[in-house]
């Protein structure tokens, strides 16, 4: 039992809002120096790319046409004459083609959800799932988790790498894991009352569909014990992160991943919320021009491309990620030497072009939030109407927002499209439509339909 | 004693067999309709509906997935004769309470219609309406009824 007049649980309280932590010695390598970790990193990158080379004939065949070999890489800036992953590698090597491990060694298996074509498969040995849970315990315990937090971890479990990723970080932290997984919003709430949760990993938009849902059980989430919010596996921007803190009593984290690397915990904030620190012993970051390749200085904004330093089942080198962002190595008031990345609010996969102008869906997260101090569910619907590009919004009425008069829906339906229309710049159709009608997944949503080329045909 | 309705309010897409969906979920269950009306737009309707217990039909719904919005709203007992209805509508009038809507019970008080009646200021609209002896149809009395 814990009592509450301890006079060390106090002092343990203190040091927490002093927002100094505890040291946990899982956390030494964040704080290597510079050069030290520039000579792991190297060491560590002919390894792989000596593995690769080796083991997968897919990467072999992609340096021989180039003339690069494992000697010409001498120093770390040296990545750069290596050839680009792409997902179309892990879809044309289906299932198998880009492991370097045999399946005796293979431990388990992750695979996308597949919204196109072939879903891509990635592997992991005992050894990997090692290094991904010593990524996930570094970050908890960055930001200020320890054993004694209980952790309910609502991102999907199965294929996505989300939800066993987050439980295993979790446990070999030993805190106590609650695998919800998605979905079942009443019980999802119930459960962070009744357990005492003190720690939510899903993803930003779920999270503020549990809020809205503790609203309508007459919860108030500021009464919980939940104070870190742990969101990733989609893009999110600062609005989300003011209106989840300014509900709860939760500091909301950024976490980074994606499964052809790791899975969640490639990189994640600190208690100073001041972008994600890279695994960098683990995962060698670089920014790229998208449309050139080109490897570009620190500070400028491009393609986050990501080489596994250790990952035996399935190196990855070079991957690109889609992601963009940009890299910093001023130091972070936590002191760890890791670099930080920009919080990913956009990816070039979401991106779409309407007439000429680029639009991302967080542009229109950021405009419902702003109207209702809710996100309901939404889907974006493109098309080609008498050679003009159209755009509906669709928006799912949830029970912040559904009225009993017709003149309350039009208003806000009138709200949401001017609110869009400012953000964006372009003609918008808000269409409200019946709740849990739009498409639903666990992971990355799809946000984005475009039917144009189907009306062209 | 009540004198007020819970009317439930959903958003229905304006498409064939909409209701008809709304209707399935009620059926199955097992909830009958005391009354309901359909306001509509372009792309969606509004579906407002009394039912005897509005706490069981909105947790029935819930669970199936739909939202719903309570609002109060009153029936008022009307005489059915010539000025019946103005002689409501002047006593709200003279209040400057407005009438959203209104709607019609399937059933009678006697020879008077019932209709519902939904303000924009309910409390204030009971208090002119009890002052000037009309009867407003409660919770009550309306399910004795049946």
């Amino acid at each position: 039992m814990i009592q509450r007049n301890n006079p060390l649980r106090a002092l343990v309280a203190l040091v927490y809002m002093a927002n100094s932590i505890i040291f946990n010695p899982v956390s030494a390598p964040d704080y290597l120096p510079q050069k030290q970790l520039k000579e792991l990193q190297l060491t560590r990158l002919q390894q792989i790319v000596n593995r690769a080379y080796s083991n997968v004939p897919h990467f072999r065949a992609k340096m021989e046409a180039i003339g690069v070999t494992p000697n010409d890489i001498q120093k770390l800036e040296d990545t750069a004459k290596l050839p680009f992953s792409m997902k179309s590698d892990l879809r044309d090597t289906y299932p198998f083609g880009l492991f370097a491990s045999p399946m005796n060694d293979v431990v388990r298996l992750h695979a996308s959800s597949g919204t196109t074509g072939k879903p891509i498969v990635v592997g992991y040995t005992r050894e990997d799932i090692e290094v991904w849970k010593n990524s996930l315990v570094r970050g908890m315990t960055s930001i200020g988790m320890t054993s004694q937090d209980i952790v309910q971890v609502s991102y999907g479990y199965g294929l996505f790498t989300g939800g066993l990723g987050a439980h295993y970080g979790a446990e070999a932290l030993g805190a106590t894991v609650v695998p919800a997984s998605g979905g079942n919003t009443h019980r999802q709430v119930m459960l962070l009352k009744d357990f005492g949760i003190t720690t939510i990993c899903c993803t930003p938009s779920y999270f503020i569909h549990l809020i809205d849902q503790a609203q309508a059980m007459g919860i108030d989430m500021k009464t919980l014990a939940l104070k870190f919010g742990i969101f990733g596996a989609e893009p999110w921007t600062n609005e989300m992160r003011a209106y989840i803190e300014n509900n709860t009593n939760i500091k909301a984290y950024d976490i980074y991943g994606l499964s052809e690397i790791v899975g969640p915990g490639v990189a994640m904030e600190c208690i100073y919320q001041a972008g994600p620190h890279i695994f960098e012993d683990y995962f060698y970051p670089e920014i790229i021009d998208p449309e050139t390749g080109e490897v570009l200085p620190e500070g400028k904004q491009g393609e986050l491309v990501l080489t596994t330093l250790c990952k035996q089942a399935m190196p990855m080198i070079r991957y690109r990620t889609r992601d963009l962002t940009s890299i910093t190595s001023e130091p972070c008031k936590c002191g760890r030497t890791l670099r930080r990345i920009k919080r990913i609010s956009t990816r070039s996969d979401d991106m779409f072009i309407i007439r000429g102008v680029n639009v991302f869906p967080t542009q229109i997260e950021t405009a419902l939030l702003a109207i209702e101090g809710t996100l309901p569910h939404y889907q974006v619907i493109l098309r080609r109407e008498n050679n003009l590009d159209t755009i509906e919004v669709q928006v799912e009425v949830n029970a912040k927002m559904v009225s009993d008069t017709v003149r309350d829906m039009t208003a806000l339906e009138k709200r949401i499209t001017r609110n869009i229309q400012q953000i964006i710049g372009i003609r918008v159709t808000v269409k409200l439509v019946q709740p849990n009608t739009l498409q639903r997944s666990e992971g990355k949503i799809k946000r984005v339909t475009d039917l144009r080329n189907m009306n062209q045909n | 004693m009540d004198m007020k309705l819970k009317q439930l309010s959903l958003i229905i897409p304006n498409e064939p067999g909409a209701l008809a969906h709304t209707c399935e979920v009620l059926k199955k269950h097992k909830i009958n309709i005391t009354t309901l009306t359909l306001a509509d737009t372009r792309d969606f309707g509004i579906l407002r509906l009394i039912t005897e217990n509005w706490e069981e039909t909105k947790k029935a719904m819930e669970s199936e997935g739909l939202v719903v919005k309570v609002t109060d709203v009153i029936a008022i007992s009307i005489p059915d004769q010539v000025g019946g209805l103005l002689s409501i509508l002047t006593i709200l009038n003279k209040a400057h309470i407005n009438v959203e809507y209104m709607y019609g019970f399937s059933i009678q008080d006697g020879a008077n219609s019932v209709q519902v009646f939904r303000l924009n200021d309910i409390e204030r609209g009971v208090q002119a309406l009890t002052e000037a002896h009309i009867g407003i149809v409660g919770t009550a009395k309306l399910f004795k009824k049946k």
